[in-house]
């Protein structure tokens, strides 16, 4: 079996849920190598264990993640050099498709962004990716090089199965091209205690027809268990942090779970969201195009009606 | 200073989208528009024009259509365009499209290229990064705000995790995300000024690009097939009379959401 590179997304060693999504893809094609670029490998590792990396490849050198992109990519192109993977998965997000993308161009290989499906087929991975604001639904797959390929968080549900996880350290050589776009800054996302927007189960999210109060919005995904998000329009009004937009522009969502509060159901939103397996809407207008795509709607004020779902759902918890 | 503006002439979100016989995105049999995303890379140009000097092309590659996109740059601003119009470009992947970009980029010469963040059809957003790596230059890219002083750019950039500062020098590639600016509506007088502007047709021999390198023939990547997603069943909608909230519990109930 081939070896199958995933690139670890974590903060500070706190592995992300997408990489062990990785991780389960990886083993329907090969046999998983984890790949850690950066300080926290001491608590990353059960988790890589546990997901079923065979081997774990350690990168820490302090360029590797002061500088934009491009040292990551120069160190992944070193590594499937020594290496020669069947495939490389990276997790779908600015700087993940970034590398790949950079990846693809230094070894010559075909790039595939925004996988919702990876599966193993008779000439490499088979890829199914959501196009159009999901309107259609394309299989492709990468003819030339080594398949690198991005996935959408949320794109299988993570199986443990336990790897070897040996560990090796890895010294790469970085060219000056490398660290030429210099991090001078970086303030991490402030945890809002609730799950992330693009790996979250259930997400709530509001619209223009909140009026810019997001109270019963969070009281329901509060209830819920689940993320915020919110529309464009809520956004560009100053009314939630743009790390929250769902749409053509912001984050793309598919979870079990989608609640639209307020939102009309615009074209460049419904690209965020219309892989949602249940959509329910909550809006004033009965002729919001959100209502084409809803499991259940609500023709009501989003603030009373959310409001007192979430209270009776918490009335239940008790 | 130079600043080359890429631009893309994408199929409209809200016109009928499809593929052709060969699964490749129409482009001709359907209404085109320049990329919505694209509007806030030639704003971002425009900003840094009016606050020293700079002259500003859009650059764009495409069948004849994709002129529309130059023209429609020109009108909110930009002072000349350059269209590789080659038949042989039909099919290419986002390695073909950058090996275009880029080699257009060295004839044309650049300071700072600037791009949107991603395409509105086929949304990747790769191609700054892959131009950047092919030009050997800086990528400073999906930059929510961006400043420049003498040839440092410096950006924020929101990532995944983290709000970002980056600092790079020219010559660089930059993509803004429509968080950056916002874009200006072109006036009556810009609309008649900019049938007066140059645009420069080039070809594939022109940039010095091998037509095998490049169209769907020559692409990495090889989309198998296509279907459209299947229509969403016709769910329930209540009127609220003050049990919805109820309703709305008890859907939840039965999901296992609650």
């Amino acid at each position: 079996m081939g070896e199958i590179l995933v690139l670890v997304d974590h903060v500070d060693g706190v592995v992300r849920k997408t990489t062990t999504e990785l991780l389960t893809i990886a083993r329907r094609l090969g046999e998983p190598s984890a790949v850690f670029i950066g300080d926290g490998i001491a608590q990353a590792r059960e988790a890589l264990q546990r997901y079923g990396a065979a081997k774990v490849y350690v990168l820490d050198a302090p360029e590797l993640t002061d500088y934009l992109v491009v040292p990551k990519a120069e160190a992944l192109a070193q590594l499937m050099e020594r290496t020669s993977p069947t495939a490389v998965l990276v997790t779908s997000g600015s700087e993940g498709k970034e590398v790949a993308a950079r990846l693809a161009v230094k070894t010559g290989s075909g790039l595939i962004t925004d996988a919702v499906d990876v599966q193993a087929g008779d000439d490499g991975p088979v890829t199914r990716q959501s196009v159009f604001a999901g309107s259609y639904t394309v299989q492709a797959n990468v003819t030339t090089g080594t398949p690198i390929i991005t996935v959408k968080p949320n794109a299988t549900t993570p199986e443990p199965a336990e790897g070897a996880a040996v560990e090796e350290s890895v010294t790469v050589s970085l060219s000056d091209l490398a660290t030429s776009a210099k991090i001078v800054d970086r303030q991490p996302r402030q945890a809002t205690g609730r799950p992330e927007l693009t790996e979250a189960a259930i997400v709530v999210s509001g619209g223009r027809g909140t009026g810019g109060n997001f109270e019963s919005v969070e009281a329901l995904a509060d209830a819920l268990g689940g993320a915020v998000g919110a529309s464009r329009a809520a956004v560009d009004a100053g009314w939630y942090p743009h790390a929250h937009q769902v749409g053509q522009t912001g984050k793309t969502v598919s979870p079990q779970l989608y609640v639209a509060g307020g939102i009309s159901g615009a074209i460049q939103h419904r690209a965020g969201m219309q892989t949602s397996k249940t959509i329910v809407a909550v809006n004033k207008d009965e002729e919001a195009p959100i209502f084409e795509l809803v499991d259940f709607g609500v023709v009501g004020d989003v603030h009373s009606v959310l409001l007192a779902a979430a209270e009776q759902i918490r009335a239940r918890h008790t | 200073m130079k600043i080359v503006v890429c631009v893309k002439h994408v199929p409209d979100a809200t016109a009928n989208r499809s593929f052709l016989a060969d699964n490749t995105v129409d482009r001709v049999g359907v209404d085109g528009v320049l990329s919505e995303l694209d509007e806030y890379a030639v704003e971002a140009a425009l900003q840094i024009r009016e606050a020293g000097e700079a002259e500003v092309t859009v650059l764009t590659m495409g069948p004849e259509q994709a002129r529309a996109a130059i023209l429609k740059s020109l009108q909110i601003g930009a002072d000349a365009g350059v269209h590789v119009l080659d038949d042989a470009i039909h099919g290419s992947d986002s390695i073909g499209t950058s090996l275009v970009l880029a080699k257009t980029l060295e004839r044309t010469g650049f300071d700072v290229a600037i791009c949107g963040m991603a395409s509105t059809d086929g949304s990747m957003g790769v191609v700054p990064a892959m131009l950047a790596e092919r030009l050997g230059v800086p990528q400073v890219t999906f930059a929510s705000e961006v400043s420049v002083d003498g040839t440092t750019v410096r950006a924020r950039r929101d990532g995944d995790a983290a709000t970002e500062t980056i600092e790079a020098t020219m010559p660089l590639v930059l993509s803004v995300t429509d968080q950056a600016n916002e874009p200006r509506y072109p006036s009556f007088k810009a609309i008649m000024a900019a049938k007066k502007k140059p645009v420069e047709t080039l070809s594939l021999a022109d940039i010095g690009v091998d037509a095998g390198d490049v169209g769907l023939a020559a692409a990495w990547t090889q989309v198998e097939s296509y279907e459209a997603r299947p229509a969403r069943t016709a769910g329930t909608i209540v009127t609220d009379d003050g049990a919805a909230a109820e309703e709305l519990v008890e859907f939840l109930v039965a999901g296992k959401f609650v």
